[in-house]
């Protein structure tokens, strides 16, 4: 496929392997935001190519993994009304609130359906006028046009049997969490290119320049993840701390203009709960009160529906890069992609559930990985 | 998640500008995608897909960044290399 084949070039990857070895001179720990980046390196093996000076943290950028159990529940409860269609996307099916999910809801005779785009279920709600047709509108700022659009076309055309669970989270807000925490070990990021194809990197500036960090826009191909972690190191060891944008094929500062005019339009900044992490202020996107008839919390009366989490789990400091997967005594045994205790394990972006299907057990386990790489990674 | 796949754009539905469709090949796959936040793209384009909506144009200008990226820390590598003997 063009735009994608071509980024993974084995001889390329070697030659960046080859020059963020030569450059590197001190010991370095970088955090990828975006679960997708997550899975690519693990996937392609890309942290195995790295010297061991620089080690790679996963970062909280997966809206399956951080949308809290209390929302999750409200899920399921919305879902298992009789006369409800919820509509969601595919990964939200599987994460678990207590011993439920909403498969479970589906297989006691709710009518759950997996959508590609909040668009599918708007046409459901057209075609089922009886029903009511809620969508689960979790995502980042990525997702957030589509789904401003669901939101303002079923206002615009009047589809009243049409609402949204919103559960929208932000970037810049998670990674200054990461950053004014006392067990912070994260020297630089690589920014989520496709959150700042929507909302542009001038955001960055300001994190960048507060806290001394270098943050590199950085896409999602391995020789993406690699370009973008040898501007990071390069930025490290000349001590900068600047924005830079590895992703100009798909990234411009200003972001969409267009897109984040709707998401304006239809959306406004609210604090948000993170599974694992707890409530960040401004960290979350909900309806505006023009938009209100299609706030299906609202809906349904579940505004008030409040749960704590559980404390078995340490997703929450995989999440913050404080802990890597295999340092969970549950991962692997208790906690399984069949059987999920936690967000992490949850989604094929969370770094639980890469670590477990790429068979990051620990060193002896990781099979083709090349064994000098560095053992945190493990 | 935030995946987002480039693909070429087939034709264009003008009718609506916000709802207006492109039928977009990704790799042999051909889907029907919303246009309304990438109004500009034309017909031979590729774009970015994320759940039913191009996010950008691919720029094709920048699209070999990241090779000429390598090639200059390389040149810049043999130079230095050539200094210190």
């Amino acid at each position: 496929m063009k735009f994608v084949d071509e980024y993974r070039d084995p001889e390329a990857a070697r030659g960046y392997a080859e020059a963020l070895a030569k450059l590197v001179a001190r010991p370095w720990t970088i955090m990828e935001i975006c679960g997708g980046q997550t899975h690519a390196i693990v996937k392609f093996g890309v942290d195995a190519l790295l010297p061991e000076q620089v080690t790679l943290v996963h970062g909280p950028g997966c809206p399956v993994c951080v949308t809290p159990v209390e929302l999750i529940e409200k899920a399921l409860n919305i879902a298992a009304i009789p006369n409800v269609i919820f509509c969601s996307f595919g990964d939200m099916l599987r994460v678990p609130a207590g011993s439920r999910d909403l498969f479970s809801v589906k297989s006691e005779g709710g009518d759950v359906r997996i959508v590609y785009s909040p668009m599918d279920a708007l046409k459901i709600a057209l075609e089922n006028p009886g029903r009511e047709v809620v969508f689960f509108a979790v995502g980042f700022e990525t997702t957030a046009p589509a789904n401003a659009m669901a939101a303002y076309q079923a206002r615009r055309q009047g589809i009243a049997n049409f609402s949204m669970l919103v559960s929208h989270v932000l970037v810049p807000p998670a990674m200054e969490v990461i950053l004014s925490s006392p067990s912070n070990r994260v020297q630089g990021f690589l920014a989520a290119g496709h959150v700042c194809t929507v909302m542009g990197y001038s955001e960055y500036e300001a994190i960048s320049r507060k806290y001394n960090v270098p943050v590199v826009v950085t896409g999602f191909e391995p020789l993406d993840i690699l370009q973008g972690i040898h501007m990071v190191v390069l930025q490290l060891e000349e001590g900068r701390a600047e924005v830079e944008n590895q992703y100009s094929r798909a990234v411009q500062r200003e972001g969409n203009t267009a897109a984040q005019k709707l998401i304006r339009e239809v959306f406004r900044v609210v604090p948000r709960k993170w599974r694992g992490v707890g409530e960040i202020a401004n960290s979350g996107l909900g309806l505006v009160d023009e938009y209100s008839a299609f706030d299906a919390e609202r809906k349904f009366g579940l505004e008030e529906h409040r749960v704590e989490e559980s404390p078995d789990c340490i997703s929450g400091l995989v999440l913050q890069g404080v802990k890597k997967p295999a340092e969970c005594p549950a991962f692997a045994g208790a906690c399984t992609p069949e059987h999920p205790l936690g967000a992490t394990m949850v989604s094929n972006e969370g770094a639980c559930a890469a670590y477990y299907r790429y068979r990051r057990f620990d060193s002896e386990g990781s099979a083709g990985i090349r064994s000098g790489a560095n053992t945190d990674e493990r | 998640m935030c995946l987002a796949i480039p693909g070429k754009v087939l034709s264009i539905d003008e009718k609506d500008p916000l709802l207006r469709k492109a039928r977009v090949e990704f790799g042999g796959a051909v889907r029907e995608i919303s246009l309304a936040y990438v109004p500009e793209a034309e017909v031979g384009d590729y774009v970015l897909v994320h759940v039913g909506f191009a996010i950008n144009k691919i720029d094709e200008e920048e699209a070999n960044e990241v090779f000429e990226y390598l090639r200059r820390m390389e040149e810049l590598s043999e130079l230095e290399s050539g200094e210190s003997r």
